[in-house]
């Protein structure tokens, strides 16, 4: 991740004055690093602890050794269900929000009128989320008077069962999430703004068309806030929940068993809170791992204008 | 609307193909340059509100499902207009379930939650970006890295903690961890902080000013719109939030918006015009702060996306 420079700060006329910054300084984020240590740093390693133990919140933790670990790799089909549901999930409606919301970002990039309602209806979908938003969703699949198989009926196709067909009920989730495409169009549209005309005219000069100038100027001169944005989409899409706890249920037949809404049964509805932690675990490595290939990677495509911001 | 004026991202005329110089003119209807230039317009416009129209067509069905009697509901090919409007629908979808109660219970919670938020994260923000002291960039990486860190990994022993505390089915384990501050608040605001000239802090403190009076006379006062951005960050989130509430939540009389819509959802399985009539109120005070707040909205997506 880029750590943004620190402010040059000012030499203190006196010592005083900077002994006093000293813990003025560590009073005032005290706040924060206190609620660092009690609700992120301690509770991670308690669920370190936690996930080699059995535990039904009755009674004491039982100690297992890697029982957890071992039966979650090797005994439970459903975690890796779950697994595959939330990859597919993560890595189709990713991409398919960053390449929309380019698309749209550059047509408003043109000259046009009205690029600020533009801009507004675009975004207004992302504002809104949580339940409210499923429910209006499951509404739009539903299959017999749903709009979507309305809109399908007029060009003659009959829509498919959506939500309760195994086969179209994640494609329903994914198109879905490409409602709200707007958030990271806001984001290139500020990038796009911030590239110098200079390049493109330039470019256009040496005769570079529409596509050409597309690939070698446009998407290197953002591709760190491309970068960024597909960093932090796959991990909150790593992390989906409402939706599948609302619309679906995980179902039909375990088709939207999204890992996390599986970790929430365990925990809560089987209360078997041990086995859960080490789910928890498991699911936070994979992040990682994903996070850090995507970083490796980065250094092939992305790139960075100067050399301050790496 | 009102331009992004942070940081040099101000929109200056950026047209892509202004200044160019016309090639070799060809015969034809496509000879002229503008001529050519029109149909690339039109060709832009056309997919802009076509896309306008698919992105408003949700919302536009959910506040005209919300109107319906319930046999226009289930009309096919469904109809856009309702005949007759039945405002009743919003009455009953607010009174079947203590929608009232539901509203109090969230803004108790979102109320005391931002305000605790921006209190905590600012006086960090303020430390991170202003003072000097051996760790704070250490420091200021574990907030980046909490940013990115999955929640779930902490949900499980917060829950125990919280159970042992005996705050289940409180509002305590919603309001108490956020008023330390949160990391994305923190890294905003930090990130506002950075831009206003370190003379001020010096010609202030020139004047007797102490460390805590710069960043309540100085820093405060010039940073109200980051604050408003990270204010309106905290309400859009902790309004919506859905898995915490349905975690350490139990009677519905603690509910929040997001968990009675669930309760109302499963009393009310069919009833769509209800439920569109429940989703459209619980969506309505998000909305209207967009709308009021939109120029701090868009401001926040881009500091945290441009520049992290």
């Amino acid at each position: 991740m880029t750590i943004p420079a620190l402010a040059p700060t000012v030499r203190a006329p006196r010592l005083t004055y900077r002994a006093r910054e000293e813990i003025a300084g560590w009073l005032l984020a005290g706040p924060w690093i206190l609620g660092f240590l009690l609700f992120t740093a301690g509770p991670m390693i308690a669920s370190i602890w936690l996930s080699f133990t059995s535990w039904d919140l009755l009674g004491a933790p039982k100690m297992v050794g890697l029982a957890n670990y071992i039966r979650l790799f090797t005994d439970d089909p459903s975690v890796w269900r779950s697994l595959r549901v939330t990859t597919v999930y993560a890595f189709t409606s990713v991409p398919l929000a960053v390449g929309l919301g380019l698309l749209v970002a550059m047509l408003l990039n043109e000259n046009i009128r009205l690029q600020g309602l533009f801009r507004t209806v675009y975004y207004l979908p992302s504002v809104v989320s949580g339940v409210a938003v499923a429910l209006l969703w499951r509404w739009l699949f539903s299959p017999d008077f749903g709009l979507i198989n309305a809109f399908l009926a007029v060009f003659g196709i009959r829509g498919p069962a959506w939500l309760s067909d195994s086969n179209w009920a994640l494609p329903a989730l994914i198109i879905m999430s490409v409602w709200g495409v707007g958030s990271g169009m806001v984001i290139y549209l500020a990038g796009l703004q911030g590239v110098p005309t200079a390049l493109y005219e330039a470019a256009e000069l040496d005769g570079a068309n529409g596509v050409q100038r597309f690939w070698n100027i446009t998407v290197p001169m953002i591709s760190p806030v491309i970068f960024f944005q597909a960093i932090m989409g796959i991990i909150g899409a790593l992390q989906t929940f409402t939706q599948a706890f609302i619309m679906t249920d995980g179902g039909p037949k375990e088709a939207t068993l999204f890992y996390l809404l599986y970790l929430y049964r365990n925990g809560w509805v089987y209360l078997k809170m041990g086995y859960a932690s080490a789910l928890a675990w498991v699911l936070f490595i994979y992040i990682m791992i994903l996070t850090l290939l995507i970083l490796r990677s980065s250094a092939a495509w992305v790139y960075y204008e100067g050399s301050t911001r790496r | 609307m009102t331009p992004i004026s942070l940081s040099g991202l101000a929109r200056s005329g950026t047209g892509q193909s202004k200044i160019t110089p016309d090639p070799a003119p060809r015969a034809g209807f496509w000879a002229s340059r503008r001529r050519q230039q029109a149909v690339r317009f039109l060709f832009v416009y056309a997919l802009l509100i076509a896309g306008a129209i698919a992105v408003s067509i949700p919302f536009v069905w959910m506040v005209s499902t919300s109107l319906k009697n319930l046999g226009q509901v289930f009309l096919f090919p469904p109809q856009w207009i309702p005949q007759p409007f039945v405002w009743r629908n919003y009455y009953d979808a607010l009174t079947v379930v203590p929608y009232g109660r539901f509203f109090l219970n969230t803004i108790i919670i979102t109320g005391i939650s931002i305000a605790g938020i921006m209190l905590s994260s600012s006086l960090a923000a303020y430390s991170f970006s202003r003072l000097r002291w051996r760790g704070r960039d250490v420091v200021f990486i574990i907030v980046l890295a909490t940013m990115m860190l999955p929640t779930q990994v902490t949900l499980i022993p917060q829950f125990i903690i919280f159970r042992n505390l005996k705050w289940i089915d409180t509002f305590l384990p919603l309001i108490v961890p956020t008023l330390f501050g949160t990391a994305y608040q923190v890294f905003l605001l930090r990130q506002f902080f950075m831009t206003i000239p370190l003379e001020m802090d010096e010609a202030a403190r020139m004047d007797g000013c102490s460390i805590l009076g710069i960043y309540w006379r100085i820093i405060l006062p010039l940073s109200k719109p980051a604050l408003m951005t990270g204010a309106l960050f905290a309400f859009r989130f902790r309004w919506d939030q859905f898995l915490e509430p349905l975690i350490f939540l139990n009677t519905p009389r603690n509910f929040t918006i997001a968990l009675g819509l669930r309760l109302f959802q499963d009393q009310n399985l069919t009833n769509w015009n209800l439920l569109m009539a429940a989703s459209c109120v619980s969506m309505l005070p998000v909305l209207l702060t967009f709308f009021f707040g939109q120029k701090y909205f868009i401001q926040g997506v881009v500091i945290s996306g441009v520049k992290g």
